[in-house]
């Protein structure tokens, strides 16, 4: 049998553990988190690997001419350059709230785009 | 000429925290003076997530992070200005500034926070042999160009220095369609954070070459090539490791260093190795009631950081304006010992630390399995296990009333073996 042990940097948040993964059948034993996000991090990248996607849209008449947003949740790690098409086609219109949807449902992922900040008018 | 009780120079994270805290301790005449269009700082070119899970426990993007300080501001009602730009500081705290519409104006504080951030050091500082060709950016530029004024800055790139914003910026690029080629970094580690390795880089493909550099570029317009070479232990490069890279765009991530112009024209004493002020417990500079925290004092990788210190700052300006803090007393110097670089404070009044002293450090190279000791003399104050520690990463020591009670004179921080 091969050795079912895995290195696995943790990335739930910037302290970033360096995990020991061992999968035995369903099961997977993880040493080096420093908290219990790691293990179920551990546990979804071995299995469905997902992103939140983070980038920008066009913004008409707004105070900068792009506007931050990002995928509420994370969508599976396959669809990232799809959903960039998606969202690349977008544009909308200032001013806008923070947390406002700009795409519901993302490629049927049941998950939306939505701002990561509000942006008033053009000098207003 | 104006009067103010607090002026925070610069309304990024660290401006912005600092005065909500002086605010919430009672003083009520506060200016933030901010030289860009918008209060934020840097965060606002930060789209990605990965702020504030400290703080607000969830995965802020940058813009969101600053948001939240923002409207909390706003509602307490903390002036700030933008467009103005600070000239001048001077030991008695008269602060010159300019405005492109109101001028040139000058206020009088009676206590000041410094917290400019910092700026990142460009190609001056790095020699690079060659023309000086067009595709040539800082990663922080070119974030700011790709995240608020929509514009690419190129279709093939290559990337010199694993620091954070290169990574960042590389993901980035591969998101919005460019190729990019590689990351070369000098060192035999990366500065950056290894989550960002992981989700930009080795989710993309893109190869991170370390102990590598940049030995010419070419193009005389535009940037059509560069040429990257491996380097020995003494960082020179090895005869026959070049490797041609056809791109047209380079991308420098080597640094961040913090903005100090203003400190040095204040007469503040800086730390050579941090670049940034040396401060006390309560982040005053050598100058009575110049306050200074952010990235001003030395490069944060984590903003809940910032907002950590900021905030002692703050509380502790507004100490120092109500006349409430120590100024005699038991004073303990914080120095480095093997394998830290720097600590931030450098000095403690005892008396003024009520019930925590988180104390910043970074190491100098990649440990696993040491521990981070605290010593007074012969006395072990603390001794913590950490399992990795790298420069990229910087690590934290609280310390206890009760543990400064046992110091006499000097702290030294170091790194030993487990069990040594
Ligand atoms: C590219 C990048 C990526 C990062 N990624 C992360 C991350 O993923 N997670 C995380 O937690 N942290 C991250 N950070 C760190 C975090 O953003 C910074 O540590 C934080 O923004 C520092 O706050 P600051 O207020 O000290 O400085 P800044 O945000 O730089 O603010 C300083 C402000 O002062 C103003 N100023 C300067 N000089 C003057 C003057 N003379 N007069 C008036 N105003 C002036 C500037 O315009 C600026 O607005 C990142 C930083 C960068 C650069
Ligand atoms: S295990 Fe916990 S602390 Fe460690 S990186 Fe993952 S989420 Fe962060």
């Amino acid at each position: 049998m091969a050795d079912n042990k895995v290195e696995l940097v943790c990335i739930a948040c910037p302290v970033g553990c360096l995990m020991e993964v061992e999968q035995n059948g369903d099961e997977f034993i993880v040493t080096g988190n420093a908290c219990k996000r790691g293990p179920e991090y551990a546990k979804a990248e071995l299995t469905h690997p997902t992103r939140t996607l983070c980038t920008t849209v066009a913004i008409k008449n707004g105070f900068l001419n792009r506007v931050p947003v990002f995928t509420e949740d994370e969508i599976p790690k396959g669809l990232i350059f799809e959903a960039m098409d998606e969202i690349n086609k977008i544009v909308v219109e200032a001013p806008v709230k923070v947390r406002q949807i700009v795409i519901e449902n993302l490629l049927g992922t049941g998950i939306n785009v939505v701002t990561t900040r509000s942006m008033s008018k053009k000098n207003s | 000429m104006q009067n103010y009780d607090l002026i925070v120079v610069g309304g990024g994270p660290a401006g912005l925290a600092a005065a909500i805290e002086a605010k919430k301790n009672d003083v009520d005449s506060i200016l933030i003076i901010e030289r860009d269009r918008e209060v934020g700082g840097i965060l606002q070119q930060c789209i990605h997530n990965g702020f504030g899970l400290h703080i607000f426990k969830e995965q802020l993007t940058g813009p969101e992070y600053a948001e939240r300080f923002i409207e909390e501001a706003k509602s307490m009602n903390i002036d700030y200005v933008v467009d103005t730009m600070v000239l001048d500081v001077t030991p008695e705290k008269v602060v010159h500034v300019i405005n492109p519409k109101t001028g040139y104006q000058t206020f009088q504080a009676k206590a000041v926070i410094m917290a400019m951030g910092c700026r990142e050091r460009t190609r001056g500082a790095i020699n690079i042999p060659g023309y000086r060709p067009s595709g040539v950016y800082s990663a922080g530029t070119a974030q700011r160009y790709t995240n608020m004024e929509g514009f690419m800055p190129g279709k093939k790139v290559f990337i010199l220095g694993s620091g954070d914003i290169g990574l960042i910026m590389a993901r980035r690029m591969v998101l919005e369609g460019a190729e990019v080629l590689g990351v070369a970094e000098l060192m035999p580690f990366s500065g950056g954070l290894k989550r960002n390795i992981v989700q930009c880089l080795d989710d993309y493909n893109i190869p991170l070459l370390l102990s590598h550099t940049i030995i010419k570029i070419e193009g005389k317009d535009r940037l059509e090539k560069v040429i990257v070479a491996q380097v020995d232990e003494n960082f020179r490069p090895i005869p026959g490791t070049e490797k041609e890279y056809e791109v047209d765009t380079l991308l420098l991530s080597v640094g961040l260093i913090p903005e100090n112009e203003l400190s040095k024209k204040a007469g503040i004493k800086l730390n050579p190795v941090t670049s940034g002020p040396f401060v006390n417990e309560s982040m005053e500079t050598s100058v009575e009631g110049i306050f200074a925290c952010g990235n001003v004092v030395h490069v944060h990788d984590l903003v809940d950081f910032v907002t950590q210190e900021s905030r002692r700052a703050g509380l502790n300006a507004a100490k120092y304006i109500k006349n409430e803090k120590a100024t005699e007393g038991k004073i303990v110097e914080a120095n480095t010992g093997f394998g830290i670089t720097y600590v931030v404070p450098s000095k403690i009044l005892v008396d003024n630390v009520e019930d925590e002293l988180v104390m910043f450090m970074r190491v100098n190279n990649v440990y696993s399995n040491m521990r981070l000791e605290v010593k007074s003399g012969d006395t072990v104050i603390k001794s913590i296990k950490r399992r990795h520690l790298a420069p990229g990463e910087m690590e934290q020591v609280k310390l206890k009333p009760s543990d400064l009670a046992k110091a006499e004179g000097e702290l030294v921080f170091s790194i030993v073996g487990e069990d040594a």
